[in-house]
Formats: structure tokens, sequence, C-alpha cells
């Protein structure tokens, strides 16, 4: 194998360690689906470097998302692994992919709206669909759910509570 | 330069801690449980702000000091937090009308300095100004329904706005430090922000039937290290476990 392709070869494994790590607070969601994920590279040294950016700027799973992410490339076989953060450009919940969506719809949490709606004051935002039996009849309960990502609602069709992913 | 640019990081940094504290002093006291885990959110986003400045004026500093160092080891007078932040919780209308007048003022003055000459603080500023935006809310929705609900919840918010309209003005006075970084582009003209301000502070009071206090200049001194008496019994709580146990981990 020329130095080259060893490269890329080492690159495509840490993607896919990488790809396996999950948010420490929403387990369904991979780091990658959330969008944290900004680069992944390898330097002259075969060192691996990951670029990751916060949710919000007092996010306390940030430290465990590093922790986690070394320990998968580590794990993998790497012999050392860097994590870097970057603030800019600040994270969106537009970068959360369509199937991370999915997956939160599933899990019980309503995905955020897509092209931020949050610009919305008072009383004039768009309510998210029950993610439990999709109905669009909600109201809110609280601007701020169990973690700073998510709003706490309630269902008036099916009358179950659930959390909400935040548009920011 | 350099200093000024020091100086005038820490400022946003320590009011940011400052009010961060006082908010996480609801936890398990809030009215209920959705508000109790709103305030320590809100907390965090604050706190979180702190950090990334903190760790900002530390690097352009370059002596060394991190995060702990700047929050645990500056004693009051070396902070340079606005007044209104540290002015104690009082009753839950008091909390939220701190909230809302903190929040409507730094929402847009973080949207403003997202377009700073330095790349650092508008980054930070692009992170800040959208989780300020879920406080102006969440503060505001309060302020209308505790304004525009009982004769009780509209006295105690009255007064609380009543109180705490001294500590307005001071959002808006500079000193050569913050006139410098403004001259240089780094720092918004908080001047320019006040039409924004007001405009939102009056569309909320009126919803929230409360009237508008006059906002006088009468109490400045928060960015000089100069502060009302609540600062010092606060630090004293929030630095103790650091300066008892220095760099201790868990
Ligand atoms: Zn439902």
């Amino acid at each position: 194998m020329t130095a080259a392709s060893a490269l890329s070869f080492d690159l495509a494994r840490a993607r896919v360690a990488v790809g396996a790590v999950t948010d420490p607070e929403i387990p369904v969601l991979t780091l990658d689906d959330l969008g944290v994920i900004r680069d992944i590279r390898q330097d002259e040294a075969g060192r691996i470097e990951v670029t990751i950016t916060p949710t919000y700027s007092g996010c306390p799973a940030m430290a465990a998302m590093a922790l986690d992410l070394e320990t998968a490339l580590l794990t993998a076989g790497f012999k050392e692994a860097r994590i870097r953060t970057t603030l800019s450009p600040a994270w969106t919940t537009d970068w959360m992919s369509e199937n991370g969506r999915e997956k939160l719809r599933a899990y019980g949490i309503a995905p955020p709206e897509r092209a931020t709606t949050r610009r919305a004051l008072f009383g004039e935002e768009t309510k998210p669909a029950c993610p439990h039996c999709g109905s669009g009849k909600t109201a809110k309960v609280s601007e701020f759910g169990s973690t700073a990502c998510k709003s706490l609602w309630r269902c008036e069709a099916c009358l179950e509570p659930f959390d909400a992913f935040k548009c920011i | 330069m350099a200093a000024d640019l020091v100086t005038y990081t820490l400022r946003l940094a320590d009011t940011a801690l400052v009010l961060g504290h006082r908010l996480s002093q609801w936890s398990s006291y809030g009215p209920t449980i959705e508000e109790d885990i709103a305030m320590s959110n809100l907390a965090l986003d604050l706190i979180g702000q702190a950090r990334l400045l903190y760790d900002y004026a530390g690097t352009v500093e370059g002596k060394g000091q991190d995060e702990d160092a700047l929050a645990y080891l500056r004693d009051e007078h070396a902070y340079l937090n606005l007044l209104i932040a540290e002015q104690p919780n009082g009753d839950f209308a008091v909390t939220m009308v701190r909230q809302f007048l903190y929040a409507a003022f730094m929402q847009p003055y973080m949207e403003a300095l997202m377009r700073s000459k330095d790349a650092t603080l508008a980054a930070i500023a692009a992170k800040a100004e959208k989780e300020l935006a879920y406080h102006v809310r969440h503060a505001g929705e309060w302020l209308v329904r505790l304004g525009d609900g009982t004769a009780e919840s509209q006295a105690r918010a009255q007064a609380g706005l009543d109180d705490l309209a001294i500590f307005v003005g001071e959002f808006f006075e500079t000193d050569a430090v913050e006139k410098a970084m403004i001259a240089a582009g780094i720092a918004p003209d908080p001047t320019s922000i006040r039409p924004r301000f007001e405009a939102l502070l009056d569309h909320v009071l009126g919803e929230a039937t409360l009237r508008r206090p006059v906002f006088s200049t009468h109490h400045l001194g928060g960015k000089t290290g100069r502060h009302t008496e609540h600062l010092g019994p606060m630090l004293a709580e929030m630095q103790v476990l650091h300066r008892a146990h220095p760099g201790a981990v868990w």
C-alpha cells in the first residue's frame, strides 16, 4: 500500500469510528446526525484530529462528547486522537440530518423545525406536532425542558407530555 | 489596546457569570419543577458564555490565568459586572424582571457584537445571541403572565421593575475603555441598542399592563469595580470551595 492510500484508508476507518459515537444525552442520535462533527483529518504523523462545535455555550455534554470520540478512535486502533472545538460558524439545528430527525421523532422527541422559526417572539411560534400521535394540537408547558436544547410540551389530543428539540 | 480588550471581555464575562450564579441559586427553590429546570438552563447558558469569554480574556492577557483563576480568585473590586446582575433574587417576579431587562438589552447587543472586528468575540456572540433570544421570550412571557395576572402578582412585578430600573442606565454608559473598543470596531456602541431595547420593553410592558419606570443613571460603577453591597457575599459563597481547595477537580 502506498503512503497516500494508507492515509486515506486510515481516514476512512476514523470516519467509521467517529460515525458510531452517539450523543450522551440522546443516545438514539449519533454526533454526526446532530451535526456537531465539523471536520475529521489526519496529519503527516498519522494523528487523527476531529473538530466539533458546541450546540449551546453551556452544554454540559461537550466534555463527554470529546471523551467518547477520543475513546472510539483509540479503541479503533489509533494511537493518538485530538478533539478540537470550534465556535464559528455557530451550530444550528438546520445541520441535523434528516435521518436524525426521524430517529428523534421515533424516540418521542419532536424534531426541530427547519430554517429557524425562533424569531417569532411572543405566541407566534410554530407548534411542534406530537411525536406520539402526530396531532398538531399541542401546548407549550415550559420554554426549557430536560436539557437546554429542548422545550417541554403537552399533546392535547393524546394527552402525553413530550420534549421538543428547540430551533436554534 | 490589549489591556482594554481584556477589561472589556472581563466585563461581559463577569456579568454573565454573576447573573448565571444568581439564577443557579434558584435551583430546587423554583415555583414549579418546570421553572426550576428552566432557571437552571438559563444559568447554564450564561455560565457557558462566561467560560468562553474568560478563556479568551486569559489568552489575550497572556499571564496564564485560566477560567477558574479569573472566576474564583479575583476579589469583589476586580469584578467588572453590570450592577443589575448582582442584585438579589428577591421573589420570582423580581428575578423575572431582572432577567427580562438583561436579556432584552443583551440579545440585540450580542447581535451587534457578531459584527465585531474581533473574530473570537464575534463567534462567542453568535452563540450567545441565539441563546438569549430564548431568554427574552421566556422572561417576557412571565412578565405578561405576572403583570396581567392577579393584583398580587402585578404588584410584585411592578415593584421589581421600579426597584431595578435604577440599574438600567448603566447599560448605556461608556468609559474610556469601552469608547476605545467602539472606536476600534470591536465593541458595539450600546446607545445604538437603546431604541430596540425600549421598543421591546414597551411591547412587553404594554401586554403586561405594567408601568414603565424612569431609567436613571445614578447607579453606575459596576464596570469599574464599584459594587453594591450584594456582590461580596455572593462571591464569598461562590468562591469558597475553590479557595479552600485550590486546584481541586472532581
Ligand atoms: Zn399526541
